[in-house]
């Protein structure tokens, strides 16, 4: 097969393409151009040519287990975790009373307290005489540092411009009480449920803001990761995305959604997870969690925070922050 | 060497983390275009790097998944010159999710409706990127070609009404493209094809193959040194966490497939060993914080 590119009326780009298209036989060798022959015999001695036994060993180098001196907590027989409350209390207190009702034996929180809604102060109470287990999430870990952005790994410059104003009211709105018990905050905690140790960490056992995106975390990649973390299961936040995945391995991987805001489907509810012991396996239920949105939407206006994020509220679908969103999550988006 | 010559300064070596992201040159270095910032100098004659089989692909995505590779890129060349370009795509969703680099000059309607089947049916993610040089033909044509810019724009919309919203990759060859004008400026293009919520990514230039020709080559100062990098270590660099599939074996990342220094071993295996960061293409990456990820 054989193509040809179309010709150029620019002089000196006709000249560069003319030579760009005239190999015949010849391979770039970066800048030069040398027989084929040489380039691939260069290449072909290149590198290092490893023994099978020494192939096996650099590739458990890559995979084996790491050592995590984090206590374990529990057992458990039930428990309920979530994560991203980004200041929404209505949502966190409804969250009580219904995993109260569900009989969880623990409440366990992955972070992600400030942000997005109003009047950061109203969340503390609440975690406190819940008894809420919690670890740091960025939003935490940047506070509680005297960070000026919240590190939440945008680049757009929209995201950008809507993440400084939810991080600086947060910022502003918080006592220096609440962000030094905020960096008193584990990373990481380890949990006994039943028979299973799971790791609670907020984005990824590797990095406290990576996305763990249901169409971006595929089976081989999540069977190391609880490989290398020596567990049964992880549970983890970040995306605002809720999703389950049971691994061929019988292991299970659970982002546990946000209570903060709604999951991006044009529901007002949000969500968290149940987590049972079972004989056979780890029960896991993601649970939608319906709370008094339009009070949040009353006091966001209040407070004077963007339209855009009182919208997302009402609305249930995401107008802001959509850049992190893989192409899958994206098409079922509505912006 | 000259005995009086300033020997070349100590490289840092940047160790692989993990390997999550492998990229497969499935276009080789043949393409239908013939782009004058080419930093691979890819052209309808260049077959310094074949295109890669399905059972190459294979092959590799098997040992991938046994070191928990996270994600899988496509380039080349053009990948869908690559014939089995869409049972490639369909073996890779299958495993994890994939994005392909493409010049969009081969998306027609049909092959659009195609690759949307295949992203419904996979699990994971399938995302593509359109290379675009320009706001309109006078800039965007004299770099990727006369004619490109209408066609690239039809591929574009292609992709957009099969419900594939692609990333519109631009280089910094386009003068201006970084700045918040320039982007509004590609943004305005794109929302004026009734694109919502448009995409982009700007990368700066590698001034190596076509590139070294027409913008000029790297300067002997334009290197890494040993003890000058930062303390927060190379975790920036993408080649702490990739590696490059080719028809010859596996490359360090997808920007020296066209330096044989640069290719690390046969098996990925072969490659899960520290990289000297001696080529001064290794100095855009570290001072543009350049990632060839989405």
């Amino acid at each position: 097969m054989s193509y040809r590119p179309p010709r150029d009326l620019d002089e000196q780009a006709r000249q560069a393409r003319a030579k760009l298209t005239a190999h015949r036989g010849m391979a770039t060798w970066g800048e030069k151009l040398v027989p084929l022959g040489d380039f691939r015999k260069a290449a072909a001695g290149s590198g290092l040519a490893l023994s099978p036994a020494e192939r096996e060993a650099a590739a458990l180098s890559l995979t084996a287990g790491l050592d995590d001196p984090t206590p374990v907590e529990g057992p458990w027989s039930r428990v309920a975790v979530f994560g991203g409350v980004y200041n929404n209390h209505f949502a966190l207190l409804e969250l009580l009373e219904d995993a109260t009702r569900r009989g969880a034996e623990a409440i366990y929180c992955l972070g992600d307290l400030g942000g997005f809604g109003p009047n950061p102060e109203r969340v503390r109470p609440l975690l406190v005489e819940g008894g809420v287990l919690a670890i740091q999430g960025n939003y935490e870990e940047s506070l509680a540092a005297g960070r000026e952005d919240c590190n939440c790994g945008y680049t757009d410059p929209r995201d950008n411009h809507f993440a400084e104003i939810s991080y600086g009211y947060t910022e502003r709105s918080c006592s220096p009480e609440f962000k030094a018990w905020m960096g008193a905050l584990p990373r990481r905690r380890r949990v006994r449920i039943g028979s299973r140790e799971l790791l609670l960490i907020h984005g990824s056992p590797r990095r406290i803001n990576e996305f763990l995106f249901q169409s971006t975390s595929p089976v081989p990649f999540l069977e190391v990761l609880l490989d290398q973390n020596r567990c049964d299961g992880i549970l983890a936040t970040h995306t605002g995305l809720q999703w389950h995945r049971r691994l061929p391995s019988g292991r299970d991987v659970v982002n546990v959604g946000v209570i903060g805001r709604p999951a991006n489907d044009g529901n007002t509810h949000v969500w968290y997870a149940m987590l049972e012991a079972r004989d056979e396996e780890l029960g896991v239920e993601l649970v939608p969690l319906p709370y008094d949105h339009l009070g949040l939407a009353a006091e966001m206006r209040t407070e004077g925070l963007p339209e855009e994020f009182v919208e997302t509220i009402l609305t249930g679908w995401w107008t802001t922050c959509l850049e992190i969103l893989p192409a899958r999550e994206r098409a079922a988006s509505r912006f | 060497m000259h005995p009086n010559a300033t020997p070349l300064p100590v490289a840092p070596r940047v160790e692989l983390k993990s390997l999550d992201t492998l990229w497969f040159q499935v276009g080789g270095t043949v393409c239908n275009l013939a782009c004058t910032h080419c930093f691979v100098s890819c052209s309808p004659t260049n077959h310094t790097h074949e295109v890669l089989s399905l059972a190459e692909v294979a092959r590799y995505l098997d040992e991938a998944a046994r070191l928990g590779v996270r994600e899988y890129y496509f380039t080349g060349g053009e990948p869908f010159l690559n014939p089995e370009m869409e049972a490639i795509l369909a073996a890779t969703l299958a495993v994890g999710p994939a994005t392909v680099l493409t010049n969009g000059l081969l998306l027609d309607p049909a092959r659009c409706a195609r690759l949307k089947t295949l992203a419904d049916a996979s699990d994971y993610s399938l995302d593509f990127r359109v290379s675009l040089d320009g706001w309109d033909a006078a800039s965007n044509d004299p770099i990727r070609g006369a004619g490109t810019f209408e066609k690239i724009l039809a591929g574009i919309r292609n992709l957009y009404q099969a419900g594939l919203n692609p990333v519109i990759t631009v280089t910094e060859v386009c003068e201006g493209a970084a700045t918040d004008s320039g982007k509004e400026r590609f943004f305005a293009l794109l929302r004026s094809m009734a694109i919502e919520r448009p995409r982009l990514k700007i990368l700066p230039v590698f001034r190596i193959g076509a590139e070294a020709d027409r913008g000029g080559a790297y300067e002997s100062w334009q290197r890494l040194r040993e003890g000058e990098m930062p303390e927060g270590g190379l975790d920036h660099l993408q080649c702490s966490s990739c590696r490059m599939v080719t028809d010859q074996g596996v490359w360090v990342c997808p920007i020296l497939v066209n330096e044989p220094e640069a290719k690390m071993g046969e098996t990925l295996a072969d490659t899960l060993g520290a990289f000297p960061l001696e080529h001064p293409a290794c100095w855009t990456c570290h001072v543009y914080g350049v990632s060839c990820r989405t």
